[in-house]
């Protein structure tokens, strides 16, 4: 077995003594993992162990791994756990390249050079030149890609997809899916998906666990 | 780590005085100061006190005060709130209203006392055309004997309060679709809410309510512009003798600080009855099925009596504004002979001491305040926990114990340590009052930020404090800012802390204000209560305009 | 800030102080080297923005002359700042403390001297500009109240009652000439009369006006209360009472706070005869456009109560120098004629001008006092105040009978 990838190691959550899911599994880089469960089944909260925000109400334990280094220990900021809500939550108060460079890691010195990365992030999602806008003239499928562009930039060792697609339409849905699952697959990140959309699971041609049911 | 020390001093600070103060005052009260030479307890000041010419007189019209205000202003509000949310004509008066709120009592009072004395401004208008007065009736106006003028100041002040605090607690009740539903079952609007939503809408406001009836039945300025003077209510006369030569009179004193406190609690028991009565009547109405739906009537009394009250806040404030600048204005003239700049000039040289004091005082309570609620905000992030009841109850803590119960024992802790009148005594008083409006202005829009722009961040690899400076609060400035303008104008309005603490040496306006009350001079008081409401008014336009200007150009920012 | 600083740095200044002896005003050089610096919190009624901005003016000349910071803690009553005193004495607090000047006089003034709240020995009178005041022509400069000053105030003012009416509306003639006059004049004009609320100063002295008219024996005012004889001796002061209150403005049912509160009732036609402590008060009003210029002045021919008000130093005072060098300033010939303008303040002056050189009487010589000032020759004979026990006295009777509502 590689360390490279996310093992979640006997991870399990409850709440009030009840267990909402426990499960060990292994994504391999560019492989995706696939949640599925109704509404209020606590899936979400398996993002949120792994992201580590989540409510202190909940009881977890079992380790998340990821390239071999331990999470849980890790505090939420060191992480390195990008993810994806179903809202593209940019930030309201800064521009489009705001967004973009707030998410470049800080080892990329000098203001010139920040900047030129987000731009080419921004044109690899095809939206080149849209840096001085304000995030909110946007459409929702161009939020997205930006949500998309700012999470790879921050160089992510993993991705957290939580039902990402379900607020776009079919058209942008099926687009947006493919291009995260090709973008994921291109930096090799492990993913977890959390859906309840079966279009999403079949698309990301991986294992799917079911909860909740 | 820093939040860790959030809850522990804001609670410190909030009970501690109030504790160390009651204790202060209570001894004193029981006979016993040392240093005064007091040295064993007796019930000497209690006989005394009781023996004081009117002091029954004065406890009733403390309590009648409370009481009446309270009543008055909530149901004004529930009539207008019941009969008229979700209208358009809501919005505006909210609009309205919202700037009421910082309007200082002082500076409302005193507008209230130039329009409705028998020389004011109605009997200007109306005079002699209607009337045929060539000179100020005799009538007892302001100053009436039933505390009925001191009444109607504190109810056209807490209207607006109570409107606010109401609104803040609607959307959590989801009061639109409740309205939506009860009409759809054939209830009246006024039915409707009152059996949908009042319930629950006032279990959320209720400490607010405590709190004005506190507030009614201990208040100072106010009372000392228009309540009765023979005799004055309680706190009025509590003050005078605090300030007594007679160094006995200090137990005495203290002894009717006790008797305050006690006329405060029968006056929220009193109300507790009220809220009973209220249930039963509500819960036998509902009962019964009754819709009452022919009550336009009651929602235009509701309307008429909140525009009323805005309309008295601000033609009082007009005619204050019109005194400041008016030369000889002889009876029955509606406007003054001449106009001159005489009286600003003549204050100017003596307005700046008093200014800056209170621009510090307010600033560095204000920006405390701020600091300290961010951090026990930050904590119940952390802990997920907002120890809902009890917090709460510590947060109004300062705001239902009458002020004058354990202002009095503090400035004697304040003497005794020799920092009486010193600033940062001052600042130190004045962040306990200011605390609570902050947190409670602060929490709401904290509470509803979504939470997953911060795990976005986290995500993205930012520290705890990147995220809060970067992201939260200049996503959240506006609150923030407005939380720090009301803790401004709470600042600024603060009477009796900062005289007692301040203790004459440390003057704000609203000290000077008042002060100049007891002189009469209406083109002075005039100047003052402008400033004194135009200060809290800088603040809201210091926390609308510069989020608006930061982020002219990020549309989301604006909603 | 600069106020805190300047507070932390007299804290420190006044620690060396402790050690020092207290200035003696018979070395004024000494004092005025001490004095320097210093910051003078000078405690007094700051209800009149005229006087306000007297000392505003006297504090910006003690700056440039002494390099004495005068600052104004504006009192709504002395008794607070007798307060302060009393509860720093209590708190242990002998030096370095918050009051360094009072406007003070009567009650308060004995009060003080009893409880030995004041500077101490006599120094009024060891001040460079005690050579120019009138002590033998102005008795109560001596005596405050039947109480013997000996030196533990300064002189500043000289007051005596005196009637305002408006002569557009109230006919001279017609206007009350005693006590007794004015009571029948209330019964024919019912609701145009009244005095400020005991213990207001000015109410009270309108008390004690009526008592030394009506009692039977003047000379038992004098001495202090006795409570024995107090009933006997006060009752046909409170039958007067009981009579004319319920003929007062509001039917006696809320009376004015103060003197500046009546003279609002005059401007606005309230009432037609008010009355004030200082007898160029009215031609000041005038001028600050407070009363119309048709305001004129009358007193009682058989006399009215006359006194003196003074500043004091209390013992524990921080600044004790820069208060004497204050006190000295506000007996200056200067100070006391700009005082006595009715365009500044209109205070009658202490001094004796015949006393003064040629410049100085020149200054007084000057005044315009005013349409509405009487001369000194038509102020009437002077009643002496009677014992300050009697105020008190007086005050919580008048409280008992009609301050509680029945």
């Amino acid at each position: 077995m590689t360390d490279k990838g996310l093992f979640l190691d006997t991870v399990s959550i409850a709440l009030n003594g009840r267990v909402l899911l426990a499960l060990t599994h292994h994504v391999l880089p560019g492989g995706v993992l696939t949640v599925m469960g109704p509404s209020g089944s606590g899936k979400s909260t398996l993002l949120a162990y792994i992201g580590g925000f989540l409510d202190p109400a909940f009881q977890a334990s079992g380790r998340v791994l990821a390239d071999g280094v331990d999470l849980t220990v890790l505090p939420a900021e060191e992480r390195h756990a990008g993810i994806l809500f179903q809202d593209p939550l940019l930030f309201p108060h800064m521009s489009v390249a705001g967004n973009l460079v707030f998410a470049i890691p800080s080892h990329v010195k000098g203001k010139a050079a920040r900047l030129a990365r987000a731009d080419a992030a921004l044109a690899g999602v095809g939206l080149d030149g849209m840096g001085n806008r304000d995030p909110d003239t946007l459409s929702g499928g161009q939020k997205a890609r930006v949500a998309l562009a700012r999470v790879l930039l921050s160089a992510p060792r993993a991705l957290l997809l939580d039902e990402p697609f379900s607020k776009l339409d079919q058209d942008l849905r099926r687009q947006m899916r493919e291009l995260v699952f090709v973008r994921a697959r291109e930096a090799g990140l492990p993913v977890i998906l959390v859906t309840h959309d079966e279009a999403d699971a079949e698309a990301a041609l991986g294992p799917v666990i079911r909860i909740g049911e | 780590m820093l939040t860790r020390l959030g809850p522990p001093l804001a609670m410190a600070l909030l009970a501690g005085p109030i504790l160390l103060g009651l204790a202060g005052t209570m001894l004193p009260a029981f006979g016993y100061l040392p240093a005064l030479g007091g040295a064993e307890f007796t019930l000497a000041p209690t006989r005394q006190l009781f023996a004081e010419p009117g002091i029954w007189m004065s406890s009733i019209i403390s309590l009648a005060s409370g009481l009446v205000t309270t009543a008055v202003a909530l149901i004004v509000v529930i009539l207008f709130v019941a009969g008229w949310s979700g209208t358009r004509i809501f919005a505006r008066v909210q609009h309205l209203i919202s700037p009421l709120l910082s309007v200082p009592h002082a500076a409302a009072a005193f507008g209230l006392a130039f329009l409705i004395a028998p020389s004011g401004m109605i009997a200007r208008l109306i005079s002699p055309g209607l009337t045929g007065w060539q000179r100020p009736p005799d009538l007892l106006i302001v100053n009436d004997p039933m505390g009925f003028s001191m009444m109607a100041g504190l109810i056209v002040k807490e209207i607006p309060f109570l409107l606010l605090i109401t609104l803040a607690a609607l959307p959590q009740v989801d009061a639109t679709r409740t309205r939506a539903l009860t009409t759809s079952l054939g209830y009246g609007k006024i039915a409707g809410f009152l059996f949908g939503s009042w319930p629950l809408v006032y279990r959320q406001i209720r400490l607010a309510v405590f709190a004005v009836i506190a507030f009614a039945t201990s208040v100072v300025d106010v009372a000392a512009i228009l309540g009765p003077t023979a005799p004055a209510p309680l706190a009025v006369r509590l003050t005078q003798w605090m300030q007594d030569p007679d160094l006995s009179m200090r137990f005495f004193a203290s002894a009717g600080a006790v008797l305050q406190l006690a006329v405060t609690a029968a006056a929220l028991l009193i109300w507790i009855g009220f809220e009973r009565l209220g249930a039963a009547i509500r819960d036998r109405a509902c009962g019964a099925g009754w819709r009452w739906r022919r009550d336009a009537w009651l929602r235009r009394i509701g309307l008429t009596a909140m525009l009323l009250a805005a309309a008295i806040i601000f033609a009082g404030l007009a005619t204050l504004c019109l005194w400041s600048f008016a030369g000889l204005w002889p009876f029955p003239d509606v406007l003054p002979e001449t106009l001159s700049a005489k009286t600003w000039m003549k204050t100017a040289p003596r307005i700046g001491e008093p200014l800056v004091t209170t621009f510090i005082v307010a600033g560095i309570a204000t920006l405390l305040a701020v600091l300290l609620s961010t951090l026990c905000l930050m904590r119940e992030n952390e802990t997920g926990r907002t120890g809902r009841r009890w917090a709460l109850l510590f947060i109004y803590l300062p705001l239902i114990v009458p002020q004058v119960a354990f202002l009095f024992g503090l400035q004697l802790l304040f003497v005794l340590t020799g920092t009486i009148a010193s600033l940062p005594a001052l600042v130190f008083v004045h962040l306990i009052f200011v605390m609570p409006y902050v947190f409670l202005s602060l929490s709401d829009p904290w509470r509803a930020y979504d939470r997953r722009y911060e795990a976005i961040a986290a995500g993205l690899g930012k520290r705890r404090w990147t995220t809060l400076l970067g992201v939260r609060l200049p996503m959240l400035m506006r609150a923030v800012l407005t939380a720090a303008a009301v803790g401004f104008a709470v600042s600024v309005g603060l009477y009796l802390p900062t005289v007692l603490i301040g203790a004459g040496r440390l003057d704000t306006i609203t000290t000077d204000a008042v002060a100049l009350a007891s002189g009469g001079n209406r083109r002075v008081i005039g100047v003052y209560a402008f400033l004194q409401m135009l200060l809290p008014a800088l603040g809201f336009l210091v926390a609308t305009l510069l989020p608006a200007l930061i982020f002219r150009h990020r549309r989301a920012m604006h909603a | 800030m600069r106020k805190f600083l300047l507070g932390a740095v007299a804290l420190v200044a006044s620690a060396f102080h402790a050690l020092a002896a207290d200035p003696d005003p018979a070395k004024w050089d000494e004092v005025l080297r001490q004095a320097r610096g210093e910051t003078v919190y000078f405690n007094a009624w700051g209800g009149a923005e005229n006087i306000n901005s007297y000392l505003e003016w006297a504090g910006g000349e003690l700056q440039k002359r002494y390099g004495v910071k005068l600052v104004h803690v504006k009192l709504d009553d002395t008794a607070n700042a007798v307060a302060k005193v009393v509860a720093e004495k209590a708190a242990g607090r002998n030096d370095g403390g918050t009051v360094d000047l009072i406007w003070i006089n009567g009650e308060n003034f004995s009060s003080m001297k009893r409880e030995n709240l004041l500077l101490s020995p006599g120094w009024a009178e060891k001040l460079p500009n005690w050579k120019f005041v009138d002590a033998d022509e102005k008795p109560t400069i001596r005596t405050d109240f039947t109480v013997p000053v000996e030196g533990l105030e300064s002189p500043w003012g000289m007051a005596k009652l005196v009637f305002f009416h408006d002569s557009a509306r109230t006919n001279a003639a017609d206007l009350p000439k005693s006590a007794g006059d004015l009571l029948e004049w209330a019964k024919k004009n019912p609701g145009r009369f009244s005095y400020p609320q005991p213990p207001d100063f000015v109410g009270s002295s309108f008390l004690k006006q009526v008592l030394s008219e009506l009692v039977a024996d003047r000379s038992v005012l004098q001495k202090p209360v006795d409570e024995a004889s107090f009933e006997q001796v006060a009752a046909p002061l409170f039958a007067y009472l009981d009579e004319l209150n319920p003929l007062l403005w509001r039917g006696g049912k809320a009376f004015p706070q103060n003197y500046p509160a009546m003279k609002q009732l005059l401007a606005d036609g309230e009432v037609d005869i008010i009355f004030a402590f200082n007898p160029s008060e009215a031609s000041s009003a005038i001028a600050n456009g407070e009363l119309p210029d048709t305001v004129r002045s009358f007193t009682f021919p058989a006399g009215t109560l006359a006194n003196t008000h003074f500043v004091a130093i209390p013992y524990n005072a921080a600044a004790k120098a820069g208060a004497l060098v204050a006190a000295d300033f506000l007996l200056s010939p200067e100070a006391q004629a700009r005082k006595q303008d009715p365009k500044v303040w209109g205070d009658p002056t202490v001094l004796a001008v015949s006393r003064l050189d040629a410049a100085d009487r020149a200054r007084f010589d000057a005044l315009d006092l005013g349409i509405a000032t009487l001369k000194p020759d038509e102020l009437g004979p002077a009643i002496d105040e009677p014992h300050p026990s009697w105020m008190e006295r007086l005050d919580t009777e008048w409280k008992r009978r009609y301050g509680a509502a029945n």
